[in-house]
């Protein structure tokens, strides 16, 4: 392919994508191409050799025409934040950034859709929703910088999944530039609507491989009239695990369940200073909303529940701030853990409900086994956990462990039925391990619908899986 | 580092402590404080890219080049990124290295530059008395009238245009100095505590009266306040501007001045110098005869908001008569609300003022643009971040602004128009309106 392609300024290439974005918009110094050299995840980066940043659709049509006729490799991104190295740039290609496509096109209250750039900041979406007393669930951990088209693409879970799901049940419509260049608009603002194949839900969690994703039409729902916060802590990782498991099973479904433990909690107070415990074995963070009277009838019942499995304290959160101090404190929790090691490598396995507390004692076992230092938290309401291993990757033998307690997680996970992904995509950091998962035709069948769609394999390759061609 | 910081062949960022450099993992958190990064959305303007673009010199990848050294001279050092980092990294260390990395290899040179390097860091800001020299003859222009004069005369269009532009914004200078106006040593009516007084460089030329009044609160909490003579800059201004040497020089000479063993405090009304002072550790690490008495000194720098609220200083009291309110917003220095971690105690000291009522501005804690001499360096993304300030100030209705910062001070005068006509919000330091508050309790109970 096209590998040592020259884009330097003012040459040939240089000089027709700076006709279709401008000069301000395309880069190819080191010292903008270092930058863009990564995501967040840990340990994982590649210098990109050109970047370009178009400010509107027509612009990325035109960068995709060329790079088709020109075969050249594009990777979207948004504002790099991806945990599974998905954004990362790949030999020869374009880094196609779309951080300036960051308009909110509509907010349609009559249908409860909003219509914006893939550019927006997702937190955005919410704020523009909020005026009119609607609500845009989604919330992973990096809202605050993260954009609504990286979301889409690699269907974002966070904290509310549980009530609410993920971003895949908010998509209602998409415009997608296709790998030849051309423009498709799927889905509509109906909300029955099934003319042709679901296409839209094809590039739900497509992670940029199939199409670059300009504009999204999001579902908005009513906004929660009242909200109530629970922090409990518990002696024992398994009774906090027990707790979650009972509050399902009499069929309370609260928008969140997070659970952190000793280690997570240490290092997210010692950041945040919301007054997490922090002697505590393991703190769940529950919350309810909805209806006032609703809202005051759960939390009591989670309360209550969380007494009879041996909670050492139940706390109500004192108010509205109080409460969002302690959700935002817990979207820290990755980035604060950081601060023990030098290296901080985050894993997202996610199991069915029932057999969380086996996936959480099994990863106690992983860290004793091999001798590595994990930390665990996570959306227990969702099955959704987040083992993170503190290392250093100057650390060859070390991360050699890191590599077989990875393994011994991803193997366990598959054998409790769960997935090795549940909400940060397979990108780069999960690939070796997704065979292990599909082991049946539905493998092959990813090879060929990118084949099918993208012939050229020209949209951010090697990433999910390699085509059997460059294997 | 091994050696104490000398002209040696010294590798700024390549020595840099590596665990210092790792501890940033791009997990993007950074992004959304950072106020070049949301002007531009590049990212080698964030954060997480200058660190990745540090961290590629440390590991021989890239070299340091002009482009480099420009972009850490676009940082405006304001640390709202190190606020907003939950993996705590120490980016003030990573980006004063990094700034004398780039001029270490000098990638920024040209004759005007050295020029303006060596008159200000090398000669003013090393001696006060020249400081002082300066301070007193653009306080003759200004009293004179001459200014007036020569922005008449047109004789200013001699001038090079960014020189030019800033002629307006020249600071008034006071007549007394800090010296003139604090004696060296003054006794509380009944001591408590004994504290060495900082009177700064611009701080002593411009805000004299803010020392004065810093002086009155301390002695009306039973601090007895020495104030040696003639101290001058503490080196913030060469450490942030890429002189680690000189600035080990100026911190050496702090140290001096001070009785540091037998002071209880060492107090700074400027956020820009506190958030320097508390770290001359780290300076003069591997200077052996000063590296225990630099760590003591850390210890004992306060700000003076900070002291008075871990001294649970008093609440003037109340007047007999009802007091007309009077309506005052808070702008969060940088320095002390990122780099020192400082937010909730100028804002105890402003609620305890009788008739004063604090008003929250939108934004309180984004950079005002001055970010010590951003304002002259790169005056574009500094109007910017300037208007936004007023426009924040303005929304509050407030009749004066208070920050505890002598850059921010100016900036946000300037940008009031306070330098012409007077009608918009005052500025001052918590501290003035506390000050005043005391003398003004006094004279109720005449």
């Amino acid at each position: 392919m096209a590998a040592d392609r020259d884009f330097g300024k003012d040459g040939l290439l240089w000089r027709q994508l700076a006709e279709m974005v401008g000069e301000e918009d395309i880069f190819t110094e080191p010292e903008d191409l270092i930058p863009y050299g990564f995501d967040g995840t840990a340990a994982m980066k590649k210098k990109a050799v050109c970047v370009v940043t178009p400010r509107t659709t027509e612009a990325v049509a035109e960068v995709m025409k060329l790079a088709a006729t020109e075969s050249i490799p594009v990777v979207t991104r948004g504002s790099g934040t991806g945990l599974s190295g998905g954004s990362i740039p790949v030999d020869g290609g374009i880094v196609l950034c779309l951080v300036h496509l960051d308009s909110i096109i509509e907010v349609d209250p009559a249908n409860l859709t909003i219509l914006a750039e893939s550019g927006v900041i997702t937190k955005a979406i919410d704020d523009a929703a909020h005026p009119h007393d609607l609500f845009y669930p989604p919330d992973p951990g990096s809202l605050k910088i993260s954009t609504i088209g990286g979301n889409v693409a690699n269907n974002s879970g966070g904290l509310r999944g549980l009530k609410y799901g993920v971003t895949r049940d908010y998509v209602m419509g998409m415009e997608v530039v296709l790998p030849d260049g051309e423009v498709a608009w799927l889905g509509s603002k109906c909300v029955k609507d099934v003319a042709g194949y679901s296409m839209k839900d094809l590039f739900v969690g497509s992670e940029g491989t199939l199409g670059i994703i300009t504009k999204v039409l999001l579902k908005l729902v009513p906004r929660p009239k009242a909200r109530r916060t629970l922090l409990a802590s518990f002696d024992t990782m398994g009774a906090a695990a027990r707790t979650v498991s009972d509050i399902i099973a009499k069929q309370i479904i609260p928008c969140t369940l997070e659970f952190l433990d000793k280690k997570t909690c240490g290092c997210v107070e010692d950041y945040a200073k919301v007054g997490l415990p922090t002697e505590a074995a393991a703190v769940v963070l529950m919350e309810t909303d909805g209806a006032q009277s609703v809202v005051e009838e759960e939390s009591e019942a989670m309360a209550a529940i969380a007494e009879e499995n041996g909670a050492i304290s139940v706390e109500k959160a004192k108010d509205e701030a109080h409460a969002n101090r302690l959700a935002t404190a817990r979207r820290t929790a990755f980035s604060a853990l950081a601060r023990i090691r030098p290296t901080t490598i985050l894993e997202d396995v996610t199991v069915p409900r029932s057999r969380l507390v086996e996936i959480v004692s099994f990863v106690e076992e992983v860290g004793k086994k091999y001798d590595l230092d994990i930390a665990t938290f996570g959306h227990f309401g969702d099955g959704n956990v987040h083992p993170t291993i503190l290392t250093d990757e100057t650390n060859t033998d070390e991360m050699e462990r890191v590599e077989y307690a990875l393994s011994d997680i991803f193997d366990k996970t598959i054998e409790l039925d769960g997935t090795i992904t549940g909400e940060h995509g397979v990108g780069l950091a999960k690939k070796p391990f997704l065979p292990r998962q599909f082991t049946d035709a539905s493998y092959p069948l990813l090879a060929k619908i990118k084949s099918a769609l993208d012939p050229a394999g020209l949209l951010n390759p090697g990433k999910i899986f390699d085509l059997p061609a460059d294997a | 580092m091994s050696e104490p910081l000398t002209e040696s062949s010294l590798r700024y960022l390549g020595d840099l402590d590596y665990s210092i450099v790792q501890q940033c993992m791009h997990c993007g958190m950074c992004l959304p404080s950072c106020p070049t990064y949301l002007d531009t959305k590049r990212e080698r303007n964030s954060p997480r890219g200058r660190i990745a673009l540090m961290r590629s010199i440390a590991d021989g990848d890239l070299k340091v080049t002009k482009e480099f050294g420009e972009e850490m001279y676009y940082c405006l050092g304001c640390l709202a990124c190190t606020t907003a980092c939950p993996a705590g990294v120490n980016y003030p260390e990573l980006f004063e290295n990094a700034r004398a990395e780039v001029e270490h290899q000098d990638v920024l040179f040209s004759p005007e530059r050295r020029f303006w390097r060596w008159l200000t860091m090398k000669q003013l800001f090393s001696h006060q008395w020249m400081l002082r020299a300066v301070g007193r003859l653009l306080w003759i222009y200004q009293v004179t009238g001459l200014c007036t004069l020569v922005r008449k005369s047109g004789i200013m269009r001699l001038v090079p245009k960014n020189l030019r532009d800033l002629e307006p914004s020249t600071p008034k200078i006071q007549r007394h100095f800090s010296d003139d106006l604090i004696e060296e040593s003054e006794k509380a009516a009944k001591t408590k505590y004994r504290i060495g007084l900082l009177t700064g460089c611009v701080q002593d030329l411009v805000f004299s009266d803010v020392n004065r009044d810093t002086a009155d609160v301390l002695l009306e909490n039973g601090c007895d306040v020495v104030t040696p003579r003639s101290q001058g800059c503490c080196g913030s201004l060469h450490a942030h501007n890429g002189d680690l040497v000189l600035a080990a020089e100026r911190a050496r000479a702090m140290i001096d001045y001070f009785d540091v063993e037998n002071l209880d405090a060492i107090i700074t009304n400027a956020a820009g110098c506190g958030s320097h002072l508390k770290h001359f550790t780290n300076l003069l690490r591997d200077d052996e005869q000063y590296a225990s008495r630099a760590q003591e000194w850390d210890k004992k720098v306060k700000d003076i908001s900070e002291w008075l609220v871990e001294i649970e200083f008093r609440a003037p009291s109340q007047s007999d008569k009802s007091e007309e309110t009077e309506t005052v917003t808070y702008h969060e220095a940088c320095h002390l609300c990122h780099g020192q971690g400082i937010s909730s105690q100028p804002r105890d000291v402003l609620r305890s003022i009788p008739g004063m009522q604090l008003v929250e501005m939108t934004d309180a804690t984004h950079c005002c643009g001055s970010a010590g001499v951003y304002n002259i360096t790169q005056p574009e993304q500094a109007g910017i971040l300037q208007q936004e300030k007023v426009k924040n100030i303005k929304a509050t209705g407030a009749s004066c602004v208070a920050t505890a910062n002598p850059g921010c001070h100016l900036q946000i005068q300037n940008g009031l128009g306070l330098n012409g006509a007077g009608d918009a919000a005052d500025v001052t330091h918590p501290v003035s309106l506390l000050a005043a508050a005391y003398r003004k309790e006094k004279g109720d109970s005449k």
